[in-house]
């Protein structure tokens, strides 16, 4: 094993890059973690939420302890709420000592979206940079780069909690893309536990993959496509191992993904 | 008279005096465009300087001085003001380490490295209706007293001056930065604590200076 994780460019990893939620609130850091751990339970996950005294407000103390405590040595990503929590952040990042800091990153993302991407990309195994981004990533689906025709009017909003039916974008076909279309057995549709596990899935095989045309690297992306039980799911794969990465997301959809459909 | 380590542990106690004395003030200024606890928190936070600063050694320097407030303000401010203010003392005790005496042109680097480090944290410009509207004039009047040849007296009461004048004027402007800025117009006609906490203490480096 690499003792040189942080700059490692992404392969699966004993140590992960942990994630520290920082909000004004103990109750909303605690609240986010939770739900991030559901879909990343090996990935250290700290809150530093409200003051020493339980008050509202962050705790510069507190933020600097969760900082180090949550590096494994791969890493810290520092989900933020509002303003000085960031503020709060930026200083324990200044006076931490030069080992620690130079692997922390503060994202630029919504907290919860982005603590739950984050979260799943730790997951799976990837780098420090690679967990950023998919923070940074998950601030909405109307930044989709591939944009779908029911975002395409570009609300700022949060992308979960919708109920869409996802729409794939069926472009010329590419010579090496296969391609199949399956259906979701899951009664409950594809929240955020099942799509968490399909993206792990994903992130294994070196292919480019696609679920109704959304990168199935991003959760939040997939989350959004509101696929409810009995939803066509089209899953593309391209790459040296689109055939393998097909197969094993197929057989993952089909067996519910870890849910036993009680039916 | 080139000002000590006795001038900065002053400018702490009357800051301190003047935070506890305007509480209710800036607690009012925050509840108006803000989340009201910029007086409370700024008082916890001179209150807990206050023995900190008292338990230095007796032959601290003034830089010495500056970064205990700086760390003790850090950690115990829950809001923005923690860290920036907190960042500018730091800064402020950089600008003047391994000084023990210190001339208008040493003020003057004190209270722009204090500004420089409020801007760095906050990010915030001139006419944000933030804490630099207080500094920034402060530190330009500081320095055209120092130029002058004024006494250092003279350079802190300048700033102390600027900065009343600059924490007034943020009254008319909408706010671009902290938690004020969600309000967007209705933010006008009112006076943004943080800068008036800050003329506050300028005030207080002036005071401490010509007892």
């Amino acid at each position: 094993m690499s003792d040189d994780v942080a700059t490692d460019a992404g392969a699966a990893s004993d140590r992960r890059v942990g994630i520290v939620v920082v909000s004004h609130s103990a109750r909303i850091a605690e609240g986010v973690i939770e739900l991030a751990e559901q879909m990343a339970p090996s990935t250290r996950l700290v809150a530093a939420g409200g003051t020493a005294d339980g008050g509202v407000g962050t705790d510069f103390d507190r933020v600097s302890a969760a900082l180090v405590s949550a590096d494994e040595g791969a890493g810290v990503v520092v989900l933020c709420d509002l303003g000085s929590a960031v503020l709060t952040a930026d200083t324990a990042l200044d006076l931490l000592d030069e080992e620690h800091r130079e692997r922390v990153r503060i994202a630029d993302a919504p907290i919860v979206e982005g603590a739950v991407a984050a979260a799943v990309e730790s997951e799976s195994g990837s780098a420090l940079d690679s967990v950023l981004r998919a923070a940074e990533s998950a601030s909405g689906t109307s930044s989709d780069p591939t944009p779908r025709a029911d975002t395409a009017s570009g609300d700022g909003g949060g992308p979960l909690g919708r109920t869409r039916q996802g729409r794939s974008e069926s472009s010329e076909p590419s010579p090496g893309r296969l391609s199949t279309t399956t259906v979701l057995v899951n009664r409950a549709g594809l929240h955020a536990r099942p799509a968490a596990e399909f993206v792990k899935l994903a992130a294994t095989f070196d292919a480019r993959v696609t679920v109704n045309g959304v990168d199935a690297r991003s959760l939040l992306r997939i989350m959004a496509l509101g696929l409810t039980e009995g939803s066509e799911v089209e899953i593309t794969a391209e790459g040296p191992e689109a055939s393998a990465a097909l197969t094993g997301l197929v057989g993952l959809v089909d067996s519910g993904m870890g849910e036993t459909s009680p039916s | 008279m080139a000002l000590g380590a006795a001038w900065a542990r002053a400018w702490v106690v009357y800051g301190a005096q003047a935070i506890a004395d305007n509480r209710a003030e800036l607690v009012g200024l925050d509840r108006d465009i803000g989340d009201g606890d910029h007086g409370e928190n700024l008082d916890r936070g001179f209150s807990a300087v206050l023995p900190k600063v008292e338990e230095l050694a007796a032959d601290a320097s003034p830089a010495d001085v500056l970064k205990t407030v700086a760390t003790t303000l850090i950690s115990t401010v829950g809001g923005a003001s923690g860290p920036l203010l907190g960042t500018a003392y730091l800064k402020a005790s950089g600008a003047v380490a391994g000084k023990d005496e210190l001339d208008g042109a040493a003020l003057v680097d004190l209270l722009a490295a204090a500004r420089d480090g409020i801007v760095l944290r906050g990010k915030a410009e001139p006419g944000d209706k933030t804490m630099v509207d207080a500094w920034t004039p402060a530190v330009d009047a500081a320095r055209a007293a120092a130029e002058a040849g004024e006494p250092e007296a003279a350079v802190l009461e300048a700033a102390a001056t600027a900065a009343a004048g600059g924490a007034a004027a943020t009254e008319p402007l909408v706010a671009r930065k902290g938690r004020a800025s969600y309000l967007g117009e209705r933010a006008v006609g009112h006076r943004d604590p943080g800068a008036q906490s800050s003329a506050l203490l300028l005030r207080a480096a002036a005071d401490a200076a010509a007892q």
